[in-house]
């Protein structure tokens, strides 16, 4: 090789990537063009695309907002743009949004539902982002079961706050009993006092207490409730009472006390194999058979536990699998640091299980707030039964897509957000090394 | 040498109850077992006597009734003088037809849906996405209501088919209609009929099939299993000779041929769908109310299904692939031999679980008047006899019936397919 005449000594300066494969033409080419069956599926679902959205967005926003009627809605659209078809007649929205949303509650108390909202949104919040929000908030979290039911019922302050006074009876028996009579002891009468207060003096003394100071507001009766704010209550309460409900049974499952084990099983499986609205015919036509001659109590009361035991057995089994999910070095390790049952449970086991279980948690959240719109089937006025009575109504009949779009509008933003949240969630909650 | 000491007598006391391990589970046991048995009693003692109250006690004599109400799609025979309990009969067919449909369009849409989502095209996967998102997160019934309400508003109603300038046509050549009042289609007709065979007499459970449907299947059975054995004997003749004879057009034969011959002589021809008066006759009548609830149902959980799909395919490492094709197997056998039997394993369970959920999600025939078993046994009939404690408790116990046979199969697959570990 003695007849080499060059060597290249310096490199070369980098030359740019050919122009195809970069920036916006790059993209272009490899995510919508990048073989020629791609090529033709994107230029189908190109107008696919096109003629859906120009046929919706027209319809959304060229539209009319106000009018009285349906006709009167088609007479403005023929005026304007010499068709009916193709228009939405937001004015129906306009009209009966209120009601959409509130049902036959009362117009002026309207601030009571909203202030629960609110103060839904403030209680949930140390829970929701806990490291960004004081933790004193959480006093507002206990507070608010009681909060909710005063503001949605109304009337005197002195229910439900003798109600919560049976907790802290509760507590303060444990607290007195424990270095008296021992833990057994403790426990017992922590469970028990409370019982007998809310059965037999909890009721007559809000009512003595009532009739010295009269604190009240208000009150709305059951069947005045309805629309999305009756969906949000009953989804609020069945979720906020299945989780722990349904911890109670994933543990009972796991346990290895036989017949603890299969009355849970027995309880899970019945719940999960029948359909919601059979539990809604008995919450509306035998809840009042099982219950003592003559007891007769309120139906979106009876509708909100059927609700939670339908949550509860679905929420046991998605804890189930993260129990089952968790290394069964897990619960050796608790054992070998000596922990009890409930102390590994607590410290150990649930924390684990319970993240691994997010995901399904979230959707069975997602689904028995979709599910409380079955209650419209047994007679309730919840949002899709209201759309019907709107349309019984002879100045809105025969609109439909209005009402649904915003139906569906109202679900989605929930649904949705719950979702993107429990996404969230997993990611702040990633320990595992991917 | 130490001697071991026994260790002291304990005398049984019954604090030892609760705090000796050994004894502490049964007492926890019987305590949860007389509280149940407890609160059993104290529900069933209230009931008694609120029935009592009532005048109502149980029984279920009012099945023999006759039910005196229509039902406008079934499969069997049935008019109004029949008794409730052919009517709850009819409405449980009616509930497995929407469910076994249901299931079927689901799945196939929910595959497809699944996989393109992972597709490498941007916005092929984004429609999916929006689908996806979109069904999951709104109410099944909002959209049953929706689709029936579609179906009622938009399509053009029997008397637009009719005088000399239609404003709507009969589609496929003539042979659909497609109304405001459900979908008329072409019913298989034969005029050489064999007739029918009746089971169970005049109960409420008799049926009769067909037995020119009997002869079509007991035919294609018969073609399949020669068609199995020309297949295996051509395998046999390759192994031996290494030479595969040509079989296709045999295959083919054994297929149609037999088919055709039985079908020409029963008489086979299609029943069209003909505009009389002001409505269609003849073919075969689906029901607002079924095409409403299928449509729904299926899309609802198609959304879901398309998740499971797309998860249990990345569930799949990707060296999996990358090892099959180390192998050198070719694309399409990486898929068939590797990858899918994998994926199954992972996608089957959540994809019946899913069945179940749009079974039980049937039920909500109710809201579009579909007579279903809820529609019959817990609407109609509850209503006009005033037995809601019957009904109810047996509708229930149908669904659960209904579910935990879904289950034990889901169980016996996922025993089938279980990794065998250590």
């Amino acid at each position: 090789m003695s007849n080499q005449s060059f060597v290249r000594t310096e490199m070369l300066p980098e030359q740019d990537p050919p122009a195809s494969t970069v920036g916006v033409l790059g993209w272009l080419r490899e995510n919508l063009f990048s073989t020629w069956i791609n090529s033709i599926l994107t230029v189908v679902s190109l107008v696919f695309v096109y003629y859906v959205l120009s046929n919706i967005l027209s319809w959304t926003f060229l539209s009319v907002w106000n009018a009285n009627s349906l006709t009167e809605c088609r007479e403005i659209m023929m005026a304007t743009w010499g068709t009916t078809h193709g228009h939405a007649c937001w004015a129906v929205i306009n009209e009966r949004w209120q009601q959409m949303l509130f049902g036959f509650y009362p117009p002026e108390l309207y601030w009571r539902p909203i202030l629960a909202l609110v103060l839904l949104l403030v209680a949930l919040s140390p829970i929701l982002y806990a490291e960004k929000v004081s933790s004193k908030l959480l006093y507002l979290t206990a507070a608010y079961p009681f909060l909710l039911v005063w503001l949605m019922w109304g009337g005197s302050i002195w229910g439900p706050l003798m109600a919560a006074a049976g907790f802290g009876i509760g507590y303060l028996a444990y607290r007195f009993l424990l270095p008296v009579a021992g833990g057994l002891t403790a426990l017992i009468a922590a469970f028990l006092l409370p019982v007998l207060w809310w059965l037999f003096l909890a009721g007559p003394v809000a009512g003595a207490i009532n009739s010295v100071i009269p604190i009240g507001i208000a009150s709305v009766e059951s069947r005045e409730f309805g629309g999305y704010m009756l969906a949000l209550l009953l989804g609020v309460v069945a979720i906020g009472c299945s989780l722990p409900l349904g911890i109670v049974l994933a543990l009972g499952r796991q346990s290895d006390l036989l017949i603890v084990k299969y009355l849970c099983v027995g309880f899970i499986e019945f719940i999960r194999g029948v359909p919601l609205i059979t539990l809604l015919f008995v919450a509306s036509l035998l809840l009042n058979l099982f219950l003592p001659p003559g007891t007769n109590f309120d139906i979106i009361l009876r509708v909100m536990i059927m609700m939670t035991l339908f949550s509860a057995a679905y929420m046991a089994e998605v804890i189930r699998g993260g129990l089952a999910a968790l290394p069964r070095g897990q619960y050796e390790g608790a054992d070998s640091l000596g922990l009890n049952y409930w102390q590994a449970q607590r410290l150990i086991i649930m924390p684990q299980a319970l993240k691994i279980s997010i995901p399904g948690i979230v959707s069975t959240f997602i689904g028995i707030f979709k599910d409380t719109t079955l209650v419209s089937i047994i007679g309730l006025f919840d949002v899709i039964g209201l759309s019907s009575a709107i349309r019984a109504d002879t100045a809105w009949n025969g609109i439909y897509w209005e009402l649904f779009a915003f139906i569906g509008f109202l679900f989605f933003v929930v649904c949705f957000g719950m979702s993107r949240y429990s996404m969230y969630l997993e990611r702040k909650l990633q320990t595992g090394h991917r | 040498m130490t001697t071991l000491t026994d260790p002291p007598k304990e005398h049984f006391r019954l604090s030892m109850l609760l705090y000796d391990t050994r004894y502490r589970s049964a007492t926890i046991q019987v305590v949860a077992l007389m509280g149940f048995m407890l609160l059993a009693a104290w529900l069933l003692s209230n009931t008694i006597q609120n029935l009592e109250a009532l005048g109502k006690p149980v029984e279920f004599g009012f099945f023999s009734e006759p039910a005196s109400y229509d039902i406008n799609q079934r499969l069997l025979e049935y008019d109004s003088r029949d008794s409730h309990l052919r009517a709850a009969f009819i409405g449980l067919l009616n509930t497995l037809v929407v469910a076994v449909l249901g299931c079927i369009t689901a799945t196939i849409v929910g595959v497809l849906v699944g996989v393109l989502r992972l597709s490498s095209n941007w916005l092929i996967a984004k429609i999916m996405t929006v689908y996806v998102e979109m069904f999951r997160n709104v109410p099944v019934l909002l959209w049953i209501v929706f689709a029936m309400a579609i179906l009622i508003e938009s399509l053009p109603a029997p008397r637009a088919f009719r005088g000399d300038n239609p404003t709507a046509t009969m589609d496929l050549f003539n042979t659909i209609a497609v109304t405001n009042r459900g979908v008329y289609i072409p019913e298989a007709l034969f005029s050489r009929s064999l007739g029918d065979i009746h089971f169970f007499g005049e109960s409420a459970m008799r049926f009769d099939v067909s037995l020119d449907l009997i002869a079509i299947i007991v035919v294609l059975a018969g073609s399949i299993f020669a068609m199995r054995k020309v297949t295996a004997w051509a395998n046999q003749t390759q192994e031996q000779t290494g030479d595969r004879p040509k079989i296709w057009h045999i295959l083919l034969g054994l297929l149609f041929v037999p088919m055709l011959i039985l079908l020409i002589a029963l008489g086979f021809h299609l029943g069209y769908p003909e505009l009389k008066g002001f409505n269609f006759t003849g073919g075969t009548h689906l029901r607002n109310s079924l095409i409403a609830l299928w449509l729904a149902l299926s899309l609802y959980t198609a959304a879901f299904i398309a998740e499971i799909v797309r998860g249990g395919i990345l569930a799949i490492s990707h060296g999996q692939t990358e090892a099959a094709a180390a192998l050198g197997l070719r694309q399409g056998r990486i898929m068939r031999l590797v990858i899918l039997p994998q994926a199954l394993r992972v996608i089957i369970p959540p994809m019946i679980s899913n069945y179940l959920n749009l079974t039980k999600n049937s039920s909500l025939a109710i809201a579009v008047g579909y007579m279903d078993i809820t529609g019959t046994l817990g609407g109609i009939t509850m209503n006009q006899t005033g037995r809601e404690l019957e009904c109810v408790l047996l509708l229930m116990l149908v669904y659960l019936c209904i579910s935990l046979s879904i289950s034990a199969v889901m169980n016996w697959y996922n025993e089938r397919v279980k990794l065998v570990e250590r």
